[in-house]
């Protein structure tokens, strides 16, 4: 930049060739990163030697020795960290899972309601929606929990809407039906149901393609995904033994029960991302211009496939991007569970640390699982964005 | 006398759309004003007016895409009412271009296209995807089927949405200032499309300000102001020779502009 | 062209003169002109489903609203130190609130010494209304704030000009909160342009490092990273050094919020069109001048609500504290509860807090739509 003109070039020193800077000053960051690491890494290493604690996952074969309130599967406090750990992962994966299927439930409905001609109903959702999503979650849950075990009575004075039912401050019990091959069957009917609808799918696709012909497939489809089921439960003999919870000293006996702490969870949760999912549905479909809807409808197609071929395909696209990012928010405000003493990943990795005093493998597993999650999640997401991008929108 | 009488009588040719009396009203506000028109088979009618006059208010009550609030609006010998079924039929046979194209994003030009045979008329596919080739060559544009509408130049685009209007075979179109959103240099490849329609006999209502074009094509000047039909005239007698005071303002302007 | 068989146009004789139709005399809509009943009619009973949903919504609103009435406001305790009389009432217990309102709000800070954090307070909340206005975003609004920092600092820790020393393991509630959201974004607002810079750098080495910690830190819940400072903190250091239980946390939400600004602000530098890194280089300038001369004003103009929005919900996260055993204002309204004898007027305690929060929250995002309303000069790409 330098050169006077006329004359040759002047060499100019090395250290202000661009490429030789951008070297530099990478080999100062890492450096400095690496110095810290090292620095960090020593202390610790000293730390951990001064208090007799012993580094790497070897903790994971020993006993744990602690319960946990519930589990999905088989656990006793003699089983090892190793398995508590997976408990409390597959803890974290049912309440976000469910709790993801609820909040897409709620928080659509509510989207839509705020758009509502209904005063009174745009209303309703708004109060909701601006109320709920202003006040931290932690408190909601700390409400919620208290509300079940405080204001709920007893199990002695449960509840008992409907027969079978019992809600107390112990949880929700309820009657499970009692185990009998019929419910195999009925499972096999399910997933016949289902892939006989996918295949109806594609073959009413076709017969359109080729004739013109349309064809109700969601109302066969449907009929054959939930008829193929019951057929198989009347086929099988009906079945009808039930496992009813019954009051046993100060607690139920029997049946499933829904814990105080998973239902708090789930309703904080739900109720807390439904007020984020109801404005990106409100946004997603406000994202639609009116003209879009009126070029369908003066081409003559009815409103209900307007809906479908034209307002939602567009609409979707614009929704399940930050859908996503709230699914993974509520999958991450799950391990809030440890404050309300739900045995979520977080929850048994932490009383794992406390026992252990394994600090940094603990938080290691910790991050490592949420960060896969995460990861695949974003995966999934930058392939999907690819897959429907808008073509040459500018 | 209403306005709509000037055209009446014609030998073998039915009125293709009446408006009888017809009034709107946005709450208190007065957009249509006893509108009185009718629109014969094969004629071709070109409404102009300054804006918030209310043209483009009184042919979307044509589609039904507003509701009128009184009177009268008959297309095709079917009255316009609430039957959904109706309206729907009606908007088979009137087909729609709209200032802002409106086509749709996620599909590509032919699926634009064949959108409405496949769902509405229940073609089979390759047909509708036939029929769709056949009308983006008329409009001029057969190569760019695969594309996607945000790929295409305005011009293109206004291109498209009049051949997916025509996919419907419609015996009735409406123009809602289709060249309004369009840079000077694409209009023309638009009015061409336009003026082939016409020669092809179509019935239009256009609503547009491109006075070369109406007075190529156009049967019937309709002019609005404030809601109402200030005059209608054949085009020589309008541009030469219009009677009143407000039409001559507005020609002066948009002449002379 | 679409239907061959049909008429051709026809240009249609016409003997009549065209005519100037007269306006026609001014008609009414015909709906009712009250519009208060059109009003009723059109938002409340358009169709049949409108109409029940709307007397579903008047039932719910039977249901709740008179009860609710009656519970907060008619069999309400409002005041007196004795528990026994709420439990004896029908409805809220207010007298809670006036009982604890002091701890809730200040913790456990020296009863007598709470002016002080409500001095604070006071100024804090004064400074941050005046720096809302955009046009007051001038070279002083920088020293105001640097002087409000300091006093502040002075009025909470104290030991200087007569006052009393508070160490902050006493610090609490309200004053607590907004320390932990405000000395987090401040901190990390620099910290985050260096990570936004960094995922933007044409040198690999400095954009791995960046986008590393960035979707670490986001990929991860707070919790984590605030286990992570209280427990793991102490253990990088030296032995004989340590840190107290607040400036971990602080130094967790500083990380953590950081890696979440750098996303806002990286947001703002990818609106800035290519033609002003170009022209700028053009101007032979390096790259930090260019950067922070050109480059980042328009880009942190761009980001400035999603910063905002940020803020909103690093204040609200500033509760989890509450896991690593800090006093905010969730901890207090929890820790008053422990008092046996009002341990059952936790609603109350929750709404007191929650109201706070939502009050500041709500305030805020309305905030945020104005300066995006506001802050629209033509940056948006389309």
């Amino acid at each position: 930049m330098q050169q006077s003109l006329g004359q040759p070039a002047k060499r100019s020193a090395w250290w202000n060739d661009a490429r030789v800077r951008g070297v530099l000053s990478q080999v100062f960051v890492l450096g400095g990163i690496g110095l810290l690491v090292w620095y960090l890494v020593s202390n610790t290493l000293a730390n951990l030697e001064t208090r007799s604690i012993a580094t790497g996952f070897g903790f994971l074969e020993r006993e744990a020795g602690f319960a946990v309130s519930e589990s999905p599967i088989p656990y006793s406090a003699a089983d090892t960290y190793y398995r508590v750990l997976v408990v409390g992962i597959l803890n974290t994966l049912k309440v976000s899972i469910v709790g993801i299927a609820l909040a897409t439930l709620f928080g659509t409905l509510a989207g839509v309601a705020r758009l509502s001609s209904n005063w009174l109903v745009a209303k309703f959702a708004t109060i909701y929606v601006e109320g709920l999503r202003n006040i931290p979650i932690l408190l909601q849950l700390f409400f919620w929990y208290t509300v079940i075990t405080q204001t709920l009575p007893g199990p002695r004075q449960a509840f008992n809407p409907m027969p079978g039912v019992f809600l107390s401050n112990r949880g929700l019990q309820y009657a499970e039906p009692v185990w009998d091959p019929t419910y195999g069957l009925m499972a096999g009917a399910l997933a016949v149901g289902i892939i006989g609808a996918w295949a109806l799918g594609r073959w009413a696709h076709k017969r359109q393609e080729r004739t013109g012909r349309l064809f109700p497939t969601f109302r066969v489809g449907a009929a054959l995904i939930l008829g193929l089921p019951v057929l198989a439960y009347v086929l099988g003999g009906a079945p009808t033994e039930l496992d009813v919870p019954a009051l046993k000293g100060f607690n139920f006996r029997g049946g499933g029960t829904v814990t105080p702490e998973f239902a708090a969870l789930l309703v904080g949760l739900v109720l807390y991302t439904g007020t984020y999912i109801a404005e990106i549905v409100r946004g997603g479909i406000l994202s639609v211009s009116h003209g879009q809807t009126e070029a369908g409808l003066a081409l003559g197609l009815s409103r209900g496939l307007v809906m479908r071929l034209i307002l939602l395909p567009q609409a979707l696209r614009v929704i399940i991007p930050p859908l996503t990012s709230q699914y993974l928010n509520l999958t991450k405000n799950s391990s809030l569970a440890v404050a309300i003493g739900f045995p979520d990943l977080v929850s048994v990795a932490n009383t794992s640390i406390n026992q252990t005093g394994q600090a940094v493998e603990g938080i290691a597993i910790i991050m490592a699982v949420y960060l896969t999650v995460s990861l695949s999640i974003s995966a999934f997401m930058n392939w999907y964005n690819r897959k429907i991008a808008l073509q040459g929108v500018r | 006398m209403t306005p709509g009488d000037t055209l009446g009588d014609t030998p073998n040719s039915g009125a293709a759309i009446t408006l009888e009396s017809v009034h709107k009203w946005y709450g208190a506000f007065h957009v249509l004003q006893d509108i009185n028109l009718t629109v014969q088979r094969g004629e071709r009618v070109v409404v102009c007016g300054p804006s918030g006059s209310g043209k483009s208010t009184m042919i979307r009550c044509v589609n039904r895409l507003e509701e009128h609030q009184e009177g009268k609006i008959i297309v095709n010998g079917i009255e316009l009412t609430n039957d959904v079924k109706a309206i729907e039929g009606i908007r088979r046979e009137v087909g729609m271009v709209f200032q802002s194209f409106n086509l749709f994003p996620h599909l590509t030009v032919l699926e634009n296209l064949t959108l409405s045979p496949i769902w509405v008329q229940k073609r089979p596919k390759k047909e509708a995807e036939q029929a769709a080739m056949e009308y983006l060559e008329r409009v001029h544009i057969p190569e760019q089927a695969k594309k996607y509408p945000g790929q295409l130049s305005g011009g293109q685009q206004q291109r498209v949405a009049i051949a997916r209007a025509l996919c419907m075979k419609p015996s009735i179109m409406l123009f809602d200032e289709p060249t309004s959103a369009l840079d000077p240099e694409m209009i023309k490849e638009v009015l061409d499309v336009m003026v082939g329609l016409a020669e092809a006999g179509m019935t239009m209502i256009c609503v547009t300000h491109e006075m070369g074009f109406a007075k190529t094509v156009a049967n019937n000047m309709v002019f609005m102001d404030e809601g109402s039909i200030v005059e209608m005239a054949p085009p020589k007698e309008f541009f030469t020779n219009p009677k009143s005071e407000r039409t001559q303002k507005f020609l002066s302007q948009i002449l002379t502009h | 062209m679409a239907r061959s068989g049909e008429t051709p146009g026809q240009i249609i004789a016409r003997e009549e003169e065209p005519k100037d139709v007269s306006l026609p005399p001014p008609k009414a809509p015909p709906t009712s002109p009250v519009l208060a009943v059109d009003w009723v009619r059109q938002h409340l009973f358009s169709s049949v489903p409108n109409t029940l949903l709307t007397l579903l919504c008047f039932w719910l609103l039977w249901e709740t609203v008179p009860p609710l009435i009656d519970w907060a406001l008619i069999g309400a305790v409002w005041s007196g130190g004795d528990p026994q009389l709420c439990r004896d009432a029908d409805g809220a217990c207010w007298a809670f609130i006036t009982e604890k309102h002091r701890f809730i709000l200040f913790g456990l800070y020296p009863f007598d010494e709470q002016w002080r954090p409500r001095l604070a307070m006071a100024l804090f909340v004064g400074t941050l209304l005046v720096s809302s206005y955009p046009p007051f975003w001038r070279p002083w609004l920088g020293l105001l704030w640097v002087a409000v920092f300091t006093s502040c600092g002075i009025l909470m820790w104290g030991g200087v000009f007569g006052l009393t020393p508070v160490d902050n393991t006493r610090w609490g509630g309200v004053p607590l909160t907004l320390i932990l959201a405000v000395v987090g974004l401040v901190c990390a607002f620099p910290l985050s342009i260096l990570l936004a810079l960094g995922r933007r750098s044409d040198l690999p080495a400095i954009r791995m490092v960046c986008v590393g910690f960035i979707e670490l830190i986001r990929g991860v819940p707070l919790i984590s990273v605030l286990f992570m400072a209280s427990v793991m903190f102490p253990l990088f250091l030296p032995e004989g050094v340590t840190i107290d239980k607040l400036l971990r946390a602080q130094v967790g939400i500083i990380l953590f919020t950081a890696a979440y600004l750098a996303e806002a602000v990286r947001g703002g530098l990818q609106s800035i069109p290519r033609g002003q890194f170009e022209a700028a280089d053009a101007m032979g300038l390096s790259y930090w001048k260019k950067t922070l001369l050109i480059i980042l004003p328009q880009a942190l103009k761009v980001a400035i609500p999603p910063i905002v929005n940020q803020f909103i919900s690093m204040f609200k996260d500033t509760s989890l504290v509450i896991i690593i055993g800090l006093f905010d204002l969730l901890t207090t309204a929890k820790t008053a509860l422990a008092d046996p004898p009002w341990r059952a007027f936790y609603i109350e305690s929750y709404l007191f807090a929650a109201m706070i929060y939502w009050a500041f929250c709500f305030f805020m995002s309305r905030y945020s739509q104005y300066l995006e309303r506001r802050l629209e000069t033509g940056h948006k790409r389309s």
